[in-house]
């Protein structure tokens, strides 16, 4: 079951991920020329997914688009990564401190904004880019990152393991690397996996109202919208982002799961 | 009245029992001893149909006529509780936390009997009052948390005799507790037997424990059975090897070193205190203070071996840290061969001690190895070119095989973990050793092996060690000075052998009475077999 789950995961996950590669080189078609003669054309063998009103292959469209949320929500998850977690070691080293209680706090300052509410003032402030809808998702991604490493590493710092490496003269600093992050790690991965997919939701959301990447760079959010009026006579081209946002974010939410396991020595030996 | 016959299981195809025969009257406790790994617990489990995945039980366990073993889940659901209870050795999690115990304890009878609450929970009520937790102070409304351990084991014998089952299993179920609480405990079960006429299967490695209660002992090792009868003709002929091997060990006693001392002890304590500060009850109501460590002096001298004795909750842990530099006094101070122990002590001086802890689980981080683990207080001296080597003496010293160098923790047994972690305090030769419970938790063989090796390790670099224990007999086998703690103070001090045998403060003498003895009476009539069986000889 388990096996299933992982295999599953990689394969959708690993789909995405070489569409939007194999972007940069090759596409069926071109995803910038209009062919209005040949739109709304349903699923066949010269299109294989059909076209959109504007006569673009929606292969093409598809794999143009992962690249763009894949790019968006991996940077955000880097931001998050990058600034949640030292954030959340150094609270959790500096447990019930004036430390801790500044970085907490400022944590509950950001969480206390609706985040996709923000991410569209910022992107509306900045105005509309995929490199600001990166930075307005990416924010909302450290207090998540800070919050999880430090509740997962505060139990750890009670742990006689950690005394021990006290007794042999390590330093917070020291044992917070040594020990504490690679503890925690197999969480963050899980939880890098779920803001992974929830970045990849809110690019297509802040793309869907027409504040992420601006034409004519294809996105999911924007395929969907410029679709939706043409549901009922062209449902294809609705239906093909809407499956390629749904399974990405399937995929990548198994391989977590499976990569969490597959990470833990004590569970190393029940994958296989 | 159960019997077992011819019990075998094996787990995967590997064999674990074999031809387990025992007889479980009722009215009666049987004992069940041998080291981890024997198959105690495998036996009780096989017994109550909850062997792990991938087991297979052939043989018979008979219970009316019925064999056990042939029946189908639902069947055993029905029997399990009713029938036949089980008392585990963790009261803190055998207990489900989110609820309170009176809905814990008339669960048992909802389950079987499709009794209504109100009449349940006024069973649980009259159970909980049988043992010994009685109507107004512990109200049914009660959760596990607000309970200690005793307690807690109180209710896992409340709801596990809940339905007077015809047999009880009891696995070590006094193993996580006190000595005094430990005697309470015994006591009840022993009264429960004799008044509700169940069968008591009494699963422990100590030796002790058996010979003060169990009216019939069956000895175990590598899933047989290897010798049974009535408790006191087997403990004083010991006609098995292993049986005998068990009892040497038990007895064990390293040899006696004594160090010459220079003129700094290792460790003074001056007037220690450390307090906490506790939520407040209301809002603007001062903090109730909690004095963990209320003016705690001793000094341990160069190569000296002293315990600490008392019960959990006295301060001992606190004290520990406290010598480790890891919690702050409010006053007094500790001086490490005369210098000040602080948090930002030099390396140099905390290269002095090192500290085995009491949970062998929590000891090691899982994600790294062996010989990562063994080294880590290198980092105080400077990690030598041939670290490997020194570490695989050091696994060597503890019996643990080289090869375990490459292995993660979790692959280690807890007796094999802890001396793990006592390869990992000695690995740079420190001058003091704190040993916080560190050997309760081994087989006795292992113990003696592991005594041996400190032994050996003072005489030869004049380590001192400060032995902290609630268990009074091995308090007693290896050290010379012993100080007992109660409620942050020490009452009590001197040689070891003179407190234990004649103890003057109220505490001590109850800690004492409530230490389980093997009668001193029942020495074997043949002379018990060379040391050897049990552990290396001591000269190297």
């Amino acid at each position: 079951m388990r096996r299933l789950a992982l295999t599953l995961g990689v394969i959708l996950t690993g789909i995405a991920v070489a569409a939007a590669l194999l972007s940069w080189f090759w596409t069926p078609y071109g995803v910038t020329g209009v062919n209005i003669a040949g739109k709304l054309q349903p699923p066949g063998p010269q299109h294989w997914l059909g076209t959109d009103h504007f006569g673009r292959d929606l292969i093409s469209m598809v794999m143009v688009g992962a690249r763009t949320s894949i790019a968006v929500a991996l940077v955000a998850v880097g931001i998050g990564v990058a600034a949640g977690v030292p954030l959340g070691l150094v609270a959790a080293a500096g447990r019930g401190g004036w430390v801790d209680d500044v970085i907490m706090r400022g944590n509950d300052l950001i969480f206390a904004f609706p985040s996709l509410v923000i991410a569209i003032l910022i992107t509306a402030a900045l105005g509309p880019s995929a490199v600001n809808a990166i930075l307005a998702i990416g924010i909302f991604n450290i207090p998540v990152f800070a919050r999880v490493t430090r509740a997962a590493a505060l139990p750890l710092w009670t742990l006689d393991y950690v005394r021990a490496a006290q007794v042999a003269g390590k330093g917070r600093a020291r044992i917070s690397v040594e020990h504490i992050l690679p503890n925690v790690a197999s969480l963050l991965i899980v939880q890098g996996t779920i803001q992974f997919s929830l970045g990849i939701l809110a690019e297509a959301g802040l793309s869907y109202v027409g504040l992420g990447a601006q034409p004519p760079t294809p996105s999911w959010g924007r395929m969907l919208a410029e679709a939706q009026t043409m549901v009922t006579i062209a449902p294809h081209v609705a239906i093909v982002p809407g499956l390629a946002i749904v399974l990405t974010v399937l995929g990548l939410n198994l391989m977590g799961d499976a990569l969490r396991d597959a990470l833990d020595p004590r569970l190393r030996a029940r994958v296989t | 009245m159960i019997s077992v016959r011819d019990l075998s299981v094996t787990i995967q195809g590997r064999p674990v029992l074999a031809d387990v025969d025992l007889d479980l009257t009722p009215g009666r406790i049987t004992g069940l001893v041998g080291e981890s790994g024997s198959g105690k617990s495998m036996t009780a489990l096989a017994i109550i149909g909850l062997l792990p995945e991938g087991a297979v039980a052939r043989g018979r366990v008979d219970l009316d006529g019925q064999n056990l073993l042939d029946l189908p889940e639902r069947a055993l659901n029905d029997l399990r509780g009713r029938r036949i209870g089980m008392i585990f050795q963790e009261p803190m999690t055998a207990l489900n936390p989110l609820m309170n115990i009176g809905d814990q304890v008339a669960e048992v009878l909802v389950q079987h009997h499709g009794m209504d609450r109100a009449a349940a929970l006024a069973v649980a009520r009259a159970r909980l009052d049988r043992v010994g937790l009685p109507a107004p102070r512990f109200p049914l409304s009660l959760f596990p948390h607000e309970l200690s351990g005793g307690q807690r084991q109180r209710v896992a014998i409340a709801m596990a005799i809940a339905d007077a089952p015809d047999l009880l299993i009891a696995d070590e179920p006094t193993t996580a507790l006190d000595v005094t609480t430990q005697a309470q405990i015994l006591d009840l079960l022993r009264e429960l037997v004799g008044t509700e006429g169940m069968a008591l299967l009494l699963i422990t490695h100590d030796l002790a424990v058996i010979a003060g209660v169990a009216d019939r002992v069956a000895v175990m090792q590598s899933g047989r059975v290897v010798e049974q009868g009535a408790t006191e003709p087997l403990f004083r002929t010991q006609a098995h090897p292993y049986t005998r091997a068990l009892f040497a060990a038990a007895r064990h006693q390293p040899e006696r070193v004594s160090v010459p001392a220079d003129d700094t002890p290792i460790l003074q304590v001056e007037g220690a205190v450390r307090e906490y500060l506790l939520p407040r009850p209301s809002m603007f109501a001062p903090y109730p203070v909690l004095r963990a460590v209320d003016g705690v002096s001793l000094t341990v001298a160069d190569g000296e071996s002293v315990g600490l004795v008392g019960e959990s909750g006295c301060g001992k842990s606190t004290l520990t840290r406290a010598v480790l530099g890891l919690e702050p006094l409010q006053a007094g101070r500790i001086l490490l061969d005369g210098e000040p122990v602080t948090a930002a002590m030099s390396r140099y001086l905390r290269a002095k001690v090192q500290v085995v802890f009491q949970d062998p689980y929590g000891s090691f981080d899982p994600r790294w190895r062996v010989d990562r683990l063994v080294a880590e207080p290198f980092h105080l001296t400077g990690r030598p070119r041939d670290w490997r080597d020194r570490v695989a003496a050091a696994l060597d010293e503890v019996g643990i095989p080289p090869d375990a160098m490459s292995r993660h923790i979790h692959q280690f047994s807890g007796g094999q973990r802890q001396r793990i972690a006592i390869a990992r305090a000695l690995i740079i030769r420190p001058r003091l050793v704190i040993l916080d419970e560190a050997v309760s938790a081994l087989d006795v063989q292992v113990r003696a092996q592991v005594l041996d090796l400190l032994a050996r390790l003072r005489a030869s670099h004049g380590l001192a060690w400060l032995f902290i224990s609630h268990d009074l007999s091995v308090v007693r086998a290896i050290t010379d000075r012993v100080l007992v703690m109660e409620k942050g103070r020490i009452v009590e001090e001197g040689a070891t052998e003179a407190i234990l045998t004649a103890p003057r403060h109220p505490y001590t003498q109850r800690l004492v009475a409530a230490t389980p003895q093997i009668p001193a009476d029942w020495v074997p009539l043949s002379r018990p077999g060379p040391l050897q069986d049990a552990a290396p000889p001591l000269s190297r």
